[in-house]
């Protein structure tokens, strides 16, 4: 008999479950059950990404691709960057990856040595935690209110930093809360790190999925900053190609060099007929993309003021595709509300303390839905809202 | 007004606070601007998609091809406004290509579309030639797929 107990990386085996696992069993019994749940697009991929593909197929391109990726995508990315968010890269600065998740994965097993200190925002999506402990990095979370705006400010920066303090990540547009940091905000994060020797990760993965007023500004492109940043950024949700698994990373040629070494060894390249169809997406898309992010943007409208109407406040979130609700009014935990919703009105949505725990009090509920499902759920909730305010309500 | 007029397109009873919301305009603002749409004539009206086939009314549809021949003095638009009068007529298109004119029109059976054709259309001095196909089943009606939901493959789940 093999004891898996003993046998297992005790390392791997401490990583923090995804918490939401009771409430997938749990949905996946109820076919009548209404998921604001995702955390992709619900547009299929443009047709005309994926038409390349399918011809890339046809033509037998199956075969591995370089390492670092196909170069004709390589320059694309770099012409993309410049063109969107004023980032200047060379081609052998950018590394492609299977999905913005690998790219993270190798940014931080290229930086963090054990006992090195990694600042983490959470809310957060939840990665960049485990694949620290991975690593033997200490992980340090900057909790973010909603009071700020889910914001992190530069003094939080400024107080966690110590000697042993390695990488900053800097996940915004955030998921889970839609939080953005203006240039003002940014600059004075950027001004905290000058001094020091804090390497960046800016996972702007939804850099495109931006509704605020002022221009979109992506961190390297503040003074100083490119040469201590890897930028990462993908095609899963920009153009709802999740599927895909493709993403990439930018940044100063020692750390790439370093992260495709990591990534030549455990995963070679990313998918060849994927990069075939990133650059279609990135030459030929533009229209594509706005269209989505103009549709999201009805919805996120719509969303933030049907929550703050039914008394759940909903700051107005500047990206991504969720809003984060504050569900305190209802004198439930983030999963008391989250299971009790699904057992009485079968709709699911995320328990914010799966962001970690600054996330406690707030639910993610995702807006990548049609306005008709979006209004159907909104209408359950409601209902939900009414049956645990009546005074006979059992806890 | 695009927006506007798009987000409506798709749904014409969303409540007036929600569609400002959506339009980032106060109520009033949205309100003015479907009245403007409506007087400059961008909206014709409001209508349901409804499934007749699910319900034990007898409709038939057709589509009809008019080979027309216009004259000096009344074109295609005298015809096909002529045309547009009968209440038989739906839609009324003027066409590139093999026919002139392309109508949809309705009856309670098949019966009723042939007299149309035979004792109404046939016999207008403009008509050359008429062609009807009978529609049999709807697949998709004004982007809405018919007993086909889209079913949702996504997780219902995902972080």
């Amino acid at each position: 008999m093999m004891n898996y107990d003993a046998l297992l990386s005790p390392a791997a085996k401490e990583m923090r479950p995804s918490g939401i696992r009771k409430f997938f069993d749990l949905a996946s019994e109820m076919p009548d059950c209404i998921s604001l749940g995702v955390g992709e697009p619900d547009f299929a991929t443009p047709w005309i990404i994926r038409d390349t593909a399918i011809s890339a197929l046809e033509q037998g391109k199956t075969k591995y691709t370089s390492n670092a990726g196909l170069a004709p995508l390589r320059e694309e990315i770099t012409r993309y960057l410049s063109r969107r968010f004023g980032l200047s890269y060379k081609a052998d600065e950018i590394l492609v990856t299977v999905g913005g998740s690998e790219a993270i994965d190798l940014a931080i097993r290229s930086l963090v040595s054990p006992g090195d200190e990694v600042l983490i925002p959470e809310p957060c999506f939840v990665c960049y935690e485990p694949i620290t402990t991975l690593t033997g990095g200490i992980p340090v979370p900057l909790p973010t209110t909603a009071e700020n705006g889910f914001r992190l400010s530069a003094k939080q920066v400024k107080d966690a930093i110590t000697e042993k303090t390695k990488l900053l990540i800097l996940p915004y547009p955030n998921n889970p809360t839609g939080a953005v940091l203006p240039e003002s905000e940014l600059e004075e994060i950027a001004a905290v790190l000058r001094d020091t020797n804090v390497f960046v990760l800016s996972d702007e993965i939804y850099a495109e999925l931006y509704y605020g007023k002022d221009p979109y500004i992506s961190f390297a492109r503040l003074p100083g900053m490119k040469e201590r940043t890897v930028y990462v950024n993908g095609f899963s949700k920009t153009y709802a190609m999740t599927g895909w698994r493709l993403g990439y990373a930018a940044g100063p040629l020692p750390v790439i060099q370093l992260m495709k070494k990591i990534h030549q060894s455990c995963i070679m390249c990313a998918p060849t007929m994927s990069q075939y169809a990133a650059i279609t997406a990135l030459r030929s898309a533009d229209e594509e993309i706005e269209r989505m992010r103009s549709e999201y943007d009805t919805r996120r409208r719509y969303m933030v003021k049907k929550l703050n109407e039914i008394g759940l406040t909903t700051f107005d979130p500047e990206g991504a595709f969720y809003v984060f609700p504050d569900i305190r009014s209802t004198g439930l935990t983030s999963e008391e509300f989250c299971e009790k919703l699904l057992r009485s009105k079968q709709v699911a949505v995320i328990p914010g303390n799966a962001f970690g725990s600054s996330g406690e009090g707030y639910v993610r509920i995702s807006y990548a839905y049609s306005y008709a499902h979006l209004e159907k759920a909104v209408n359950r909730i409601v209902a939900f809202l009414k049956e645990i305010s009546s005074p006979s309500y059992e806890r | 007004m695009k927006k506007l007029l798009s987000i409506l397109e798709n749904n014409a009873r969303i409540p007036l606070e929600d569609l400002a919301a959506m339009m980032d305009m106060t109520t009033e603002e949205t309100a003015k601007m479907i009245d403007e749409a409506v007087e400059q004539g961008l909206i014709l009206g409001y209508q349901t998609v409804i499934d007749w086939e699910k319900t034990d009314e007898s409709r038939v549809q057709a589509y009809i091809e008019l080979h027309v021949s216009p004259k000096k003095s009344h074109g295609f638009d005298e015809i096909a406004r002529m045309i547009a009068r009968y209440e038989e007529v739906d839609s009324v298109y003027l066409m590139s290509g093999a026919y002139d004119l392309l109508l949809k029109v309705h009856g309670k059976s098949f019966r009723d579309i042939a007299f149309f054709v035979a004792k109404r259309l046939s016999t207008l001095d403009d008509v050359l030639q008429t062609s009807t196909s009978f529609l049999l089943k709807t697949y998709k009606y004004r982007g809405r797929l018919i007993d086909a939901s889209e079913s949702d493959e996504r997780e219902k789940y995902f972080l």
